[in-house]
């Protein structure tokens, strides 16, 4: 059997160049703030290192850690309970937990800001029937902030823990209970630490959520990382401040990105071989029913039957008047930036994983490595990182201009046109398209391939009779990903956009940057509809698995 | 005596997976169940761990009940060590915290101190830090059997133990086993489908089939006098050769007249089946007994023959490799067995 990898392991060959081509977008951002790291501006470092920084790095730090912990054991203690515990509700609470997912930590903050705020409905109730809510906690705090990001952030947690539990099996419980633990202890003892690696790595995708997040904090008020990158670049039109700001932010991912690494690396050594038989539940009796019952409903009316709820009813109240075709302009746009984002991401990630299929030299690895970080790094970062650089081309080819053609020059403006859009979408969705597609391409072995050959089946044909067929999920899955990423997508679309374009989701930031929670609902819904599909997606996988 | 199963029966519906299953065990004996997959021997091991109730019948060790219709000892409770198929070791504690992982009721250094002396029994006293992963199959199986024998369990279970390992290393680590039980005075009782590794490991084993037990007997006594058709077919090799009985103990066959064993209350004229072994079936150039070679299956000491009798009785026979026959050749046999056991022909 050999193998059809190219005895030559040149390093500049055409499809190493091809690869770097492809993963120029992607790569740009990370080497601008590399760039803008190692050469701060004094002036701009000791603005932002007297005014800005202290405020910022403490409130990161607050909301970052506490949410950490909110969603991590929400995520746990929900996942024990319906991986390991039989109630009543427990298949519907199964995937029901997930449906959060599909509502943008920032539709939920702006229903729960809207809802319980002073001018809120609830509030006006209160005082009408008491005449007072002045003992009602403020909302807009970090509090307030790390209990949204938490109920909308802890499903990475939930289903991750939840999976180690189901698969660990019953023979680490049952080894336990042989050297004389009971279930409670053996579940302290094994199945809790056997579960940890999956549990870091969970909450370390909740921290690169929340080191994200800039929708939520902004409804919320609350000054982070991703707020002062966004107001640097619009406020004080001080790329370069807002580009340093990125620089320290990067800091921060890159510490949760080891952790999330060295957890998953951890954890392919500790799956358990046994997958045989589901672990038998514990039934639980009596108030252990209740509380278990209770835990998982008010999760689930709190992140997503309340808000979603509340989210139609102002939908309805609004629509006769919102429901127009400047509407359905938003949409359109929303649409037509998702749809070519999946187009130009799967093509992206599809020829690349047949350059690391066909040929795999290590600095291909390391450059689609690279490339495909940006699912860690925040979408205000990759923003500012991209619009530097293309700012910066754009001066050079107008002053290039001007010495040409003098004052009759039009002026450039390749920084506000759907291309730089693309490129920062393609620098933080990458990972998105690429890595289901590259798993899915790495199941077709090489025997299969020589099969084929071997059958007649060469080049095109080889393509289009076994590679098309076998990878169709894998390229329906990454497409639908990245399509209903980009849609929910935020602080990318604010920065980048071509001036004067709305979507859904900069129309929900316009809206609730004045106040007004109610007309925002309109957009969401569209938004959370589309979130409901790769939630649909994986929990049928995950039955599929069961 | 130490175990004892009166009895028991575990049905999943009306799928009866072990069924009037009784067996004693002395202390310091290892015991083995031996029968195909689907069985009921896990079935029977767990209910003797704890991990099944019994539907009926009673499980109790060193004169305490452990389970029967109504009462049940959880499986933390009954000391009973167990060794599973898969090893079930907790993948984030290294090799002496696994070992420990029973001691929880010992101090932290008399903790050390047993699992110390338990890893060197099995044979890894410089493993301590390894990590499960870290180790190879025969490590981990041994990992396995010293955090079993830790909290030195008044019984120890082995659920297929050496299934997961390739062949020349479970012969090997079977006879350590058996070693490193006999010198604790271990009291155990393992599971298997491999009747080399039954034979190895067990002063005595169970032949089961469809829930219930067959035979429960020495090694020797099940290979030699087994009690059913089943057994004589699933140990060892063998045919069965047709016969008539012709008087008390005696029976008429195409190779002759057979004396067989026991009282067996066949009456002359009855129609019964010999078992006959391949060692019972001797190549001697001498003889006047000649047989036609159909099969040879070469062992390197041995050669395996499929013979066939003029009258079309078939035979299997073990005989030296330096006696090189051809397919189709005649040779001379002797029958010469220790003991002739008789089964009602199959119809």
């Amino acid at each position: 059997m050999t193998t059809h990898r190219s005895p030559d392991g040149s390093r500049f060959s055409s499809s190493t160049v091809f690869v770097v081509a492809v993963c120029l977008p992607a790569l740009i951002p990370l080497a601008a703030i590399v760039v803008a790291a190692f050469s701060p501006e004094t002036e701009i470092w000791s603005h932002l290192a007297r005014y800005i920084l202290p405020e910022v790095i403490r409130n990161t730090l607050l909301l970052t850690v506490g949410v950490a912990l909110l969603a991590g054991s929400l995520g746990t203690a929900l996942g024990w309970l319906t991986a390991m515990c039989e109630f009543p509700g427990r298949r519907f609470f199964e995937w029901a937990l997930l449906l959060p997912l599909a509502i943008p930590a920032y539709v939920l903050a702006f229903v729960a800001v809207g809802f319980l705020d002073f001018s809120g409905p609830l509030q006006t109730w209160i005082r009408a029937v008491t005449g007072t809510s002045n003992w009602f906690p403020a909302i807009r705090t970090g509090g307030g902030a790390v209990i949204v990001l938490s109920l909308a952030t802890y499903p990475y947690v939930y289903l991750l823990a939840r999976s180690a539990f189901l698969t660990q099996g019953r023979r680490a419980l049952e080894a336990a209970q042989s050297l004389g633990l009971g279930r409670a202890a053996a579940t302290w003892r094994v199945a809790l630490p056997m579960a940890r690696p999956w549990i870091a790595a969970g909450i370390a995708l909740v921290c690169m959520e929340t080191l994200a997040d800039f929708g939520a904090v902004s409804v919320f008020n609350y000054n982070t990382f991703t707020t002062a990158i966004y107001r640097a670049w619009a406020g004080m039109f001080s790329v370069n401040a807002a580009l340093e700001l990125a620089g320290v932010l990067m800091v921060f991912v890159l510490i949760v990105l080891a952790v999330e690494r060295k957890s998953r690396a951890v954890a392919r050594f500790s799956s358990s071989r046994d997958t045989s038989r589901d672990a038998p539940r514990m039934q639980l009796h009596g108030p252990s029913r209740v509380v278990a019952l209770a835990a998982c409903l008010i999760v689930f009316l709190l992140a997503f039957a309340l808000p979603f709820a509340q989210l139609l009813l102002w939908m309805a109240k609004h629509m006769g008047r919102d429901l127009d075709a400047r509407y359905f302009g938003f949409a359109a746009r929303s649409l037509l930036l998702a749809g070519s984002a999946a187009i130009v991401i799967v093509s992206a990630s599809v020829l690349l994983a047949y350059v690391l299929r066909r040929k795999e030299t290590r600095f291909a690895h390391i450059v689609i490595r690279a490339a495909t970080m940006g699912y860690a790094i925040p979408g205000t970062v990759l923003a500012i990182g991209i619009l530097v650089p293309v700012i910066s081309l754009n001066n050079v080819l107008q002053s290039a201009l001007r010495s040409w053609l003098g004052d009759s020059a039009p002026t450039l403006m390749l920084h506000g046109t759907l291309l730089t859009v693309l490129a920062a979408y393609l620098a933080r969705f990458l990972a998105v398209g690429f890595n289901p597609i590259e798993s899915g391409l790495q199941r077709i072995t090489h025997n299969i391939d020589e099969a084929a050959i071997g059958l007649g089946s060469v080049g095109r044909q080889l393509v289009r009779r076994v590679h098309l067929p076998l990878l169709k999920t894998s390229l329906t899955s990454a497409a639908t990903l990245v399509f209903v990423d980009v849609m929910k997508e935020m602080p990318i679309t604010l920065i980048t956009r071509p001036v004067g374009w709305e979507t859904l989701a900069t129309r929900i930031f316009e809206m609730t940057s004045e106040g007004d929670w109610e007309r925002a609902a309109l957009p969401a819904v569209a938004i959370v509809l589309a979130g409901l599909i790769p939630v649909a997606l994986l929990t049928r996988r995950g039955s599929n698995v069961a | 005596m130490w175990l004892d199963l009166q009895d028991v029966a575990r049905y999943f519906g009306t799928r009866k997976a072990v069924d009037g299953l009784s067996l004693r065990l002395e202390r310091g004996s290892i015991g083995c169940l031996l029968g195909p997959s689907g069985c009921g021997k896990t079935t029977a091991l767990r209910c003797i761990a704890g991990f099944e109730p019994v539907t009926a019948g009673s499980i109790s060790a060193h004169g305490r009940i452990l389970a029967d219709a109504d009462r049940f000892v959880p499986p933390e409770l009954r000391r009973i060590g167990m060794v599973f198929q898969d090893y079930a070791l907790f993948p984030h504690l290294n090799a002496a915290d696994n070992v420990a992982f029973g001691l929880h009721r010992l101090s932290a250094s008399d903790r050390v101190r047993r699992a110390t002396q338990m890893l060197e029994a099995v044979g890894l006293a410089d493993y301590h830090t390894h990590y499960p992963h870290q180790l190879s199959g025969g490590q981990q199986q041994r990992v396995a059997l010293a955090r079993a024998l830790a909290p030195e369990p008044e019984l120890i279970l082995l659920d297929e133990p050496f299934s997961s390992l390739d062949v020349e290393l479970r012969e090997r680590l079977s006879i350590e086993v058996r070693e490193i039980l006999k010198s604790l005075n271990a009291t155990a009782l393992l599971v298997t489908h491999d009747q080399q590794e039954a034979f190895a490991m067990a002063d005595a084993i169970g032949v089961m089939k469809d829930g219930r037990l067959e035979q429960w007997d020495t090694p020797y006594e099940l290979y030699h006098r087994p009690a059913t058709r089943f057994v004589a077919d699933f140990v060892g090799q063998g045919v069965f050769l047709g016969g008539q009985v012709i008087e008390h103990g005696a029976v008429q066959t195409e190779v002759g007249v057979m004396r067989i064993d026991g009282n067996g209350a066949w009456k002359a004229g009855d129609r019964v089946d010999l078992l006959l072994r391949p060692d019972d079936v001797i190549h001697d150039d001498a003889s006047t007994l000649r047989a036609e070679v159909c099969q040879r299956a070469f062992r390197g000491a041995e050669f395996l023959y499929t013979l066939r009798m003029s009258g079309g009785a078939r035979l299997l026979s073990l005989v030296p490799s330096h006696h090189n026959h051809q397919i189709g050749e005649m040779i001379g046999i002797r029958i010469e067995p220790d003991h002739v056991v008789a089964f009602a022909r199959d119809e």
